[in-house]
């Protein structure tokens, strides 16, 4: 699967990009007022978060570390095997 | 994050409790104790599904799902910062502090569960593992770094500990005044001789931290790991709840409009440009604070609370969740901070000095709703200060008996039963320790400045458990000194600031082309642990094959 692969780089690069974003110096005196009571600085900040759920979202999807798990899953039943024995 | 100081100047600004047909005082007590009650038989009740175990008591038997682990967790890392210095920071400087504070940690901490928290789990999960200690312990072939970490993780976890416990009775007496006014123990006076209004007649600080304390320990002693998440599920649901509330009910006071919206852009309209800008914010400082959200995945509490995750699926939830969840409670709070600075705030009475900005929530309430609300907003910065005093008590008992007691001991000399009892008797001792400790440094401390130092510190050991974690060539050498560095910088900054009187506001000034850039002083202490850390690795004897094989397959 090429997912397995590209998956975590995509969410990395998304990740870097939130952060690189997160430095917003364009709005940074900026008072416009979004809707007409949300100041821009807040409410992209707002965004912000609302698109770090986004792209964790998108990690549980593509970048869910399911070999780590399945190993875990695996060792476990063992151990589970091994004490009933 | 000084709330004691806000909290007591909060009687000058707010000019005493406002006039109503209650009792000045009971209806808030009254809400504060059925509150607290209502935690009480919660801690009970969890207590009746106690199967006995070590496992069960430290880590609820690794049974907790998705929802209730994305609730213990988000209340475990929101303080009472969440509502009180959230809108206080923005009182004091405008809206830069959503960026600064909140929506970084969405990205961070979310970063931290994922890179973190679910590989430590699967870890634990294979060997056994109920702290980082243990973890770290056996990831590096080392009963030094463990002793060495003991110290260092108590020693952070403490002082966090006092902030909360201190600002719990603060709170208490502040939301309580009038309460009492002919008791001794209730009364505060001015220097000049005269009553202090809003301090005057509220529980003393003393006894309701000491209160605080009591409930606390009750659920966790008897309901261990469950109670606690138990609680800290509760206590989250109560202060979003109540925080969106007191946002919508301010919004309408202050605006005095038919509607929301209207009231909302009213609002807006009346917030002066440096507060809807960051006009006065140091952009470097903006971006170099980054680093101070890393802290979670150091956190020891946070790590055990990992460890009850009934299935590594159960971390989807709270990874996906913990953005938003910090945007619903700080939005609101941020909004609030900046409308006081807005020219639609009565005059009268005064509104606190930007010395007291942390008390700019506990104002509003007191001067714009009733007693009800107060009393409401009372019980959610408590949950907010008791979400986290749960885990971090329960931690610390947990890392004495797993991690001094039972690891020195000889193998099966203690049985479950016993692991148990001395993890409770623990965690009495650690409650009693943290109550004498903030009955001597009082309500004026200054450990409340700490607070930022504490995050700062755990920020510095991230390097060690990421590459403990995804860095084959991490050696038990380059741990140890990347943890001494961490610490000496640590304490070298520290003690800069102290001899400065300045805890709370400590920058350094990075000369770069000419320029200068404030920083914050965990970018030396993270770095002077990575480079540390990795240089020393690279020049000491690699890791032993059989470790790298438990660790990396």
């Amino acid at each position: 699967m090429s997912s397995k692969r590209s998956g975590p780089m995509i969410i990395a690069v998304l990740v870097l990009a939130m952060l690189i974003l997160h430095q917003d110096n364009w709005f940074w005196t900026d008072g416009t007022l979004v809707f007409g009571f949300i100041p821009v600085g807040l409410f992209y900040h707002a965004c912000l978060s609302v698109a770090a759920s986004v792209v964790w979202y998108l990690a549980t999807k593509i970048a869910w570390p399911v070999e780590l798990i399945e190993e875990t899953k695996a060792a476990m039943q063992q151990d589970v095997k091994e004490g009933a024995e | 994050m000084s709330f004691g100081p806000s909290f007591l100047l909060l009687a000058q600004a707010a000019g005493g409790p406002a006039e109503s047909a209650y009792h000045p005082g009971l209806p808030q007590l009254i809400i504060i104790l059925v509150y607290l009650g209502l935690l009480l038989g919660l801690g009970m009740f969890s207590s009746r599904l106690f199967s006995g175990t070590r496992e069960d008591y430290q880590a609820a038997s690794h049974s907790i799902g998705p929802f209730l682990l994305l609730m213990s967790i988000f209340g475990t890392t929101m303080t009472a910062f969440a509502l009180v210095g959230s809108s206080g920071q923005a009182y004091k400087e405008g809206i830069g502090v959503y960026g600064m504070l909140a929506s970084s940690s969405g990205i961070i901490h979310s970063l931290c569960f994922f890179l973190i928290g679910v590989k430590v789990w699967s870890f634990a999960r294979r060997h056994g593992y109920t702290t980082q200690i243990e973890f770290f312990r056996d990831r590096l072939d080392s009963d030094f770094l463990g002793l060495l970490m003991f110290p260092i993780l108590v020693g952070l976890v403490i002082p966090y500990l006092l902030v909360g416990v201190i600002s719990g009775g603060v709170v208490v007496q502040a939301l309580t005044s009038g309460l009492a006014p002919d008791w001794t123990w209730f009364q505060v006076f001015r220097d000049n001789g005269q009553p202090n209004p809003a301090l005057h007649g509220g529980v003393p600080p003393w006894l309701g931290s000491m209160v605080i304390c009591m409930v606390v320990l009750v659920y966790v002693f008897f309901g261990g790991m469950r109670g606690t998440t138990w609680a800290n599920t509760f206590q989250t649901i109560v202060f979003m709840i109540l925080g969106v509330i007191t946002f919508f009910v301010i919004a309408q006071r202050l605006g005095k409009q038919d509607g929301l919206m209207a009231n909302l852009r009213l609002l807006g309209e009346s917030v002066p440009e440096n507060y809807a800008t960051r006009n006065e914010m140091s952009k470097s400082l903006f971006f170099t604070y980054l680093l101070i959200p890393l802290s979670v995945g150091m956190f020891p509490h946070l790590f055990q609370h990992w460890m009850t995750a009934k299935s590594a699926k159960a971390f989807k939830v709270p990874v996906i969740f913990h953005p938003v969840f910090i945007m619903i409670v700080w939005v609101p709070c941020v909004l609030v901070g900046i409308w006081a600075q807005g020219s639609l705030m009565p005059s009268m009475p005064p509104k606190p000095s930007l010395e007291a900005a942390n008390s700019i929530l506990p104002f509003l309430v007191k001067t714009q709703t009733g007693p009800i609300l107060g009393g409401f907003l009372a019980a959610g910065i408590l949950a907010a200060i008791m979400s986290s005093l749960d885990s971090q008590f329960l931690c610390l008992g947990t890392i004495f008996n797993n991690d001094i007691v039972l690891h020195y001991s000889r193998k099966d000399r203690f049985s479950d039963r016993q692991q148990v009892l001395f993890t409770r008797l623990f965690i009495i001792a650690i409650v009693a320790v943290t109550y004498v400790i903030s009955l001597i440094l009082g309500p004026k401390s200054s450990v409340f400045a700490l607070g930022v130092w504490c995050f700062s510190g755990f920020s510095a050991l991230f390097p060690i458990i990421f590459a403990a974690l995804y860095w084959r060539n991490l050696t038990t050498a380059g741990a140890i000194s990347g943890v001494f560095a961490a610490i000496i910088s640590w304490a070298v900054l520290f003690y800069n600031a102290t001899s400065q009187g300045n805890l709370g506001d400590f920058h350094l000034m990075l000369p770069i082309g000419g320029s200068t850039y404030e920083i914050m002083p965990v970018v030396v202490m993270f770095f002077s642990s990575l480079i540390t850390m990795v240089v020393v690795s690279m020049v000491t004897p690699k890791p032993k094959p059989e470790t790298l094989a438990k660790f990396f397959g």
